[in-house]
């Protein structure tokens, strides 16, 4: 049974469409990340299936209920917001259980429920302070334990760690994950911020100017983008995607533009490449470009390298020892180029990269 | 002598403002609390020390008491009153209304045109026979009544323009500290489930504690130093029914010119005021949750 199901789902303010017959569906206890540029209709999505927005069209579906027109409250759904939207003027024991007492769950219940999340999210020592008197990630967790202690199967977060700092950020995306699973929650999770899609997801929906650009498990994002945009949106830093000729030689193929290396046997007009940039290897022998530019970053240095009419980067490991204006030989599998069509930007899968992709 | 000269910058910068406010506040309370002592003088007999008799004279003075008695009336009938119409017209105006920013701007009006303005309108409303209140019951087919020259009902339509006027201002001050309170809060409110009362009575309410005591202070000293509506409509009459405390004391001081004895009565009212706003805040202050 899907937990939440989205059919052609619209949303538009005047002529401007946020949100454009958006269609997906999530599993019953799996993490779902909305990722895409900030203004490509995550947040109006989320709130949506809240029932904060009312849609301009389309169905949407909550277990196994339709909740289109239903208020917000009856649609078994709690949320985080970005801002934490606590109670200021009530202690944090009072925010965690202003929904229990709204539905009148007696004394004893919400005592013992507070104990139980406080003790979770360890916010036993602070249940007495109000929010003004928290950390950023305290606030965070409050908003947390507000939402989990309803015990909705579906939790709605809107870029809930955007206002942490790195540290406390990647320990949060850990708690989070962590806490959705052990309490089996279907998590939908909006963020701008394709690590944490990454990291957290069992499932990524990229969007774009209010459409799906891609509905996929964060692996197969990376593996198999289906677009330009996916692909570039997806990786630090992002997949070089450059143009392909046609090879001058009498048996076709196709060289990255304005150089003679022959990277592909297909015709490469009308077609772009693209490669990861840690897929790429330099060495002694590929093909041929020259150094620009260099950025050491302790672990590995990213290598910027002109080859014909087209920059790579390269993720190299360690220190890179040259110097720009040096010429250097870049190798990659085969395996690890995407092939994308030079008008539309959609990924091309011929039965060959298919079976390469598969071996 | 650097932190001297701060020091010296300081107080020059403070010093016309005190000037001002000790010239036109607390001297003329000193005064008036040094001539309520006094007699009052009159042609050539200079004034004189009586000590407290002008307040022992107040006390068996019963027009003091019944204007004592009308203002804690209008202060009763106008305070919650215009208080909670100024919370639920602000509610409303803050809503997602069609033509609000009209809405506002007319409940605003009252506050914007001058008392006296107000107080001739109302006047025009009160008027027997031809007045708009007459004209409408004659309309339907009750019994004429002059308004404003009857004992039973003189201050009630006091207390009426009073309110009128009021609530206007005070929804301004609602709307904006509504306008302070971030509309997640709503939403989170919504998911949880809180209905409307729910949500007001928990949430928007206590977060509006600060506009709340400030409205009502405000409302407690304008209750107790009105006096426009009262020259322009009923001068106090009839027969002091609406006589309030302020109005007292100008006709004391300015028609009868018994000049110690409206100090006293001055002097009574100021400490009264001072009083209720420390009451007040100190009753409020600890239910109060400032952002
Ligand atoms: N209340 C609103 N009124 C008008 N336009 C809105 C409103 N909310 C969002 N939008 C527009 O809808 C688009 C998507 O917004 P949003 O869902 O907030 O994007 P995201 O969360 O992905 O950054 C944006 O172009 C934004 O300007
Ligand atoms: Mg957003």
């Amino acid at each position: 049974m899907s937990a939440v199901r989205l059919e052609s789902v619209s949303k538009h303010w005047g002529a401007s469409h946020a949100v454009d017959r958006i269609s997906f569906e999530t599993r019953s206890g799996q993490f779902i990340v909305l990722l895409g540029p900030s203004g490509c209709g995550k947040s109006t999505t989320l709130r949506l299936i809240a029932g904060l927005e009312t849609t301009a069209g389309g169905h949407i579906f909550i277990g196994d209920r339709e909740v289109t027109s239903l208020p917000p409250a009856k649609r078994n759904v709690s949320m985080v917001f970005q801002s934490y939207a606590l109670f200021p003027h009530l202690s944090v024991a009072e925010n965690i259980l202003f929904g229990l007492k709204v539905r009148g769950v007696n004394v004893g219940e919400r005592q013992e429920r507070l104990t139980q999340v406080a003790d979770l999210l360890s916010l036993d020592s602070l249940l007495d302070r109000k929010p003004s008197q928290l950390s950023g990630g305290q606030q965070q967790r409050v908003a947390l334990g507000r939402a989990i202690i309803a015990r909705t199967p579906v939790c709605l977060m809107d870029e809930p760690l955007s206002n942490l700092d790195a540290q406390l950020r990647s320990e949060m995306r850990s708690e989070i994950r962590a806490l959705q699973q052990k309490l089996g929650i279907t998590m939908v999770y909006v963020t701008h911020d394709q690590t944490e899609a990454m990291s957290m997801a069992d499932q990524v929906i990229l969007m774009r100017d209010g459409r799906i650009e891609q509905d996929a498990a964060p692996a197969e994002l990376y593996h198999r983008p289906a677009s330009v945009f996916a692909a570039r949106f997806i990786g630090t830093p992002p997949m070089n995607v450059v143009a392909l000729a046609n090879a001058g030689d009498a048996a076709g193929g196709a060289v990255i533009r304005g150089s003679t290396t022959v990277i592909d046997a297909l015709p490469g007009e009308g077609r772009l490449l693209g490669i990861r940039p840690e897929d790429i290897v330099i060495g002694a022998t590929g093909v041929a470009g020259t150094v620009e530019y260099l950025d050491y970053l302790g672990a590995d240095s990213i290598v910027k390298c002109r080859v014909g009419d087209e920059l790579l980067l390269v993720r190299t490991p360690g220190k890179f020892h040259g110097v720009p204006g040096d010429v250097v030989h870049m190798e990659w599998n085969p395996a690890s180029q995407h092939f994308f069509d030079a008008a539309s930007g959609r990924r091309i899968d011929t039965l060959d990269t298919v079976a390469r992709a598969a071996a | 002598m650097n932190r001297f000269s701060v020091h010296i910058h300081g107080w020059l910068l403070l010093l016309p403002a005190a000037v001002l406010l000790v010239l036109f506040t607390h001297y003329p309370v000193v005064a008036t609390l040094y001539h309520s002592f006094f007699s009052t003088p009159r042609g050539s007999v200079p004034p004189v020390w009586v000590g407290l008799e002008n307040y022992r004279q107040m006390i068996d003075d019963p027009v003091f008491w019944q204007a004592l008695t009308n203002n804690l009336w209008f202060a009763v009938g106008t305070i919650p009153l215009s208080i909670a119409l100024a919370l639920l017209m602000a509610i409303w105006v803050n809503g997602k209304i069609q033509g609000r920013s009209f809405l506002r701007l007319a409940y605003f009006t009252p506050t914007v045109l001058p008392m006296i303005a107000v107080a001739n309108i109302w006047l025009f409303f009160y008027t027997p026979q031809y007045g708009l209140l007459e004209q409408i019951t004659g309309f339907l087919g009750w019994p004429s009544h002059n308004w404003l020259g009857s004992r039973d009902t003189a201050l009630a339509c006091l207390i009426a323009v009073a309110v009128w006027k009021e609530a206007g201002f005070f929804m301004i001050f609602y709307l904006a500290a509504l306008q302070q309170i971030p509309p997640n809060l709503n939403e989170a409110g919504a998911i949880e489930g809180a209905g409307r009362w729910y949500f007001f009575r928990r949430i928007t309410f206590p977060l509006l504690m600060p506009t709340t005591l400030f409205v009502l202070v405000n409302a407690v000293i304008n209750a107790f130093r009105l006096i426009d509506h009262v020259v322009v409509m009923t001068r106090g009459g009839p027969d002091n029914t609406t006589s309030l405390l302020l109005y007292y004391v100008y006709e004391v001081g300015f028609k009868y010119w018994d000049s110690a004895y409206a100090a006293a009565l001055t002097m009574v009212l100021l400490l009264g005021l001072a009083l209720l706003a420390i009451a007040q805040f100190a009753f409020f202050e600890r239910r109060t949750h400032y952002q």
